[in-house]
């Protein structure tokens, strides 16, 4: 009887949580009229497309759709190629200020990089009076920062990854003829991949969601924004298009939640990992 | 190899993360103290004016202002507010989720998840038109059209704060229900053979064996929701009505971009980034004092 009673509890809070997810893609999917109305209901007998057409085409979205797919995509590439080497280099190698590093790379993490909004303003701005593809109002600027940012968690939770693999197996691999660089990308490359992935859906979450810069960087640039910002185009004072902006943010909201329930198991193992240090 | 081979090879490896951690973060850190240092408003950075060194003058002028202290303040009882939601919801369910059957949890942690990688904007946004004035189904429900959620200071801080508790109780939750399914089974069992209550072992065994989780949990959620900044600015369009519902991250960036008082904006980073580098620095002895090795 107990039991049930905390099941059944529980299943509610389930659908209390969920329900603004249900909410949006229900919403994405209802035509204008019974989204503009005083009695809205859960529910929809005349599902449409238009919202997600008007979202595509009115606001361009397909094109900040790109947008955020290759900065995220690039953050997340060279986000694993850095990531990996200083972390083998951390674990692997013993050198004196080995444990400053490492301490800097912790308090690094509790910087707000919302505080370095002014001064990254600036440095991009110089940065593209030379190098223009990565200065202001191009999505350069915005890889740089997000692969700053991802980096000092990245190296941290792939620490635990590499110190996993044996210290013998690299001896063996050595008596075996293999080169150093060999070892690295053959043999302790694909054994830390799944702290990889865990780390790589991280840095793309962190690019996917971001906001701020976005905001700051790109500013009159208008083919070069991203998803977050586009989804304020249809934010007016007064006259919202719920449909349009439910049916973008279900867009946003997919590639993240596809990837997350791809990798929750090594998420969450990778997380008390790098918890566990 | 020889140790300095070792080093040699260890830099190499090392080159390119510090690269980008010197020009990108090191250096803008560095950037970000000595423009709050200077009077640096839209004259100097279009080179109209000269620089002014003010050493501290901006800071002085942060401290005598009356709005930055109730920012402040409202940053932190807003932080106090989602954390203590945070961790009370996420234990909750932790400690439920142990005790129903796979398919419940599993419906749970389904729900949960899809809360958790909700961008912050799509989030936001979410929320926002679940609590429409005029067409929102809560005030559908409630039977309250009309009612708006965001005019009122306190409810406007009373639904951004329950949107950031909705997407960010996930992850104490997973992190404890891992951490709680971790304690192994021959410890309970000891503490059942030796006559302890349920309520005693929970108290006397599980929490103290999960009190490094909780740490690491708490810090975190402080840390993040000190600088929430997305929610607040797209619920209360930027800081609400008159700026009422401004906290320290969404000042920062007013005063920096929209007043172009950059140098006012920078001196509020700098507070912002001392508070939390306090907060680390607890948090990493406690970590010590916990066990941890680096």
């Amino acid at each position: 009887m107990r039991r049930w009673l905390t099941e059944g509890f529980v299943l509610v809070i389930a659908g209390v949580v969920a329900f603004p997810l249900f909410w949006m893609v229900l919403s994405a999917f209802k035509p204008e009229d019974e989204i503009i109305s005083a009695d809205p209901v859960p529910w929809t007998t005349r599902p449409t497309l238009d919202s997600f057409t008007r979202a595509l085409t009115v606001a361009n979205f397909g094109r900040y759709f790109l947008n955020s797919v290759v900065v995220a995509l690039i953050v997340v590439f060279l986000s694993i190629l850095i990531s990996f080497l200083a972390a083998t280099a951390l674990t692997r190698f013993r050198f004196r200020s080995r444990t400053t590093l490492l301490i800097m790379l912790l308090v690094v993490q509790m910087v707000p990089v919302e505080a370095l909004t002014v001064p990254l303003f600036f440095l991009m701005r110089s940065v593209g009076d030379s190098v223009p593809a990565f200065g202001l109002n191009h999505l350069g600027s915005l890889v740089l920062v997000h692969l700053a940012f991802s980096l000092p968690f990245a190296i941290w939770m792939l620490r635990g990854f590499v110190a996993a693999v044996p210290v013998e197996l690299e001896e063996a691999a050595t008596l075996d003829g293999a080169s150093r660089f060999r070892f690295l990308w053959q043999v302790l490359f694909p054994l830390v991949a799944p702290g990889l992935v865990a780390t790589s859906v991280l840095s793309f979450i962190h690019a996917w969601n971001d906001f701020l810069f976005a905001k700051t960087f790109i500013i009159s640039a208008v083919e070069n924004q991203t998803l977050p910002l586009a989804l304020q185009v249809f934010v007016k004072p007064d006259q919202n298009d719920w449909g349009a902006i439910m049916a973008g943010s279900t867009l946003m909201t997919i590639p993240v939640l596809i990837f997350f329930m791809l990798v929750q198991r090594r998420l969450v193992s990778g997380l008390a990992g790098a918890v566990k240090g | 190899m020889t140790s300095k081979g070792q080093g040699r090879t260890a830099f190499a490896y090392l080159t390119p993360a510090l690269l980008v951690l010197a020009g990108l973060l090191a250096y803008p850190i560095y950037q970000l103290v000595l423009i709050s240092l200077y009077d640096y408003g839209q004259e100097q950075v279009s080179g109209g004016a000269p620089l002014t060194f003010l050493g501290l003058g901006n800071y002085q002028n942060l401290l005598g202002n009356q709005q930055f202290w109730t920012v402040l303040g409202q940053t932190v009882a807003f932080a106090a507010v989602c954390v203590v939601g945070t961790l009370l919801v996420g234990a909750v369910l932790a400690i439920l989720a142990t005790r129903v059957r796979t398919w419940v949890r599993m419906t749970l942690f389904l729900a949960a998840l899809g809360a958790w990688s909700t961008p912050a904007v799509a989030g936001s946004t979410i929320w926002l038109f679940l609590f429409d004035a005029n067409f929102g189904f809560v005030n559908e429900v409630l039977g309250i059209q009309g009612f708006s959620w965001t005019f009122d200071k306190w409810t406007a801080f009373g639904l951004v704060a329950a949107q950031v508790i909705w997407c960010s109780f996930p992850f104490v939750m997973v992190t404890l229900y891992a951490g709680i399914k971790a304690i192994p089974g021959e410890v309970l069992e000891a503490a059942a053979l030796d006559g302890a209550s349920a309520f005693r072992t929970a108290w006397s065994v599980t929490l103290p064996l999960l009190r490094p989780i909780i740490l690491v949990v708490t810090i975190q959620s402080i840390i993040w929701d000190f600088k929430v900044f997305t929610q607040i600015y797209v619920m209360t369009n930027g800081g609400g009505i008159a700026g009422r519902n401004l906290v320290l991250n969404v000042y920062a960036y007013q005063q920096a971009f929209a007043a172009s008082e950059y140098g006012l904006g920078a001196a509020i980073g700098v507070v912002m980034t001392v508070l939390l580098l306090a907060i680390t620095m607890f948090y990493l002895r406690a970590l010590r004092r916990s066990g941890e090795v680096l």
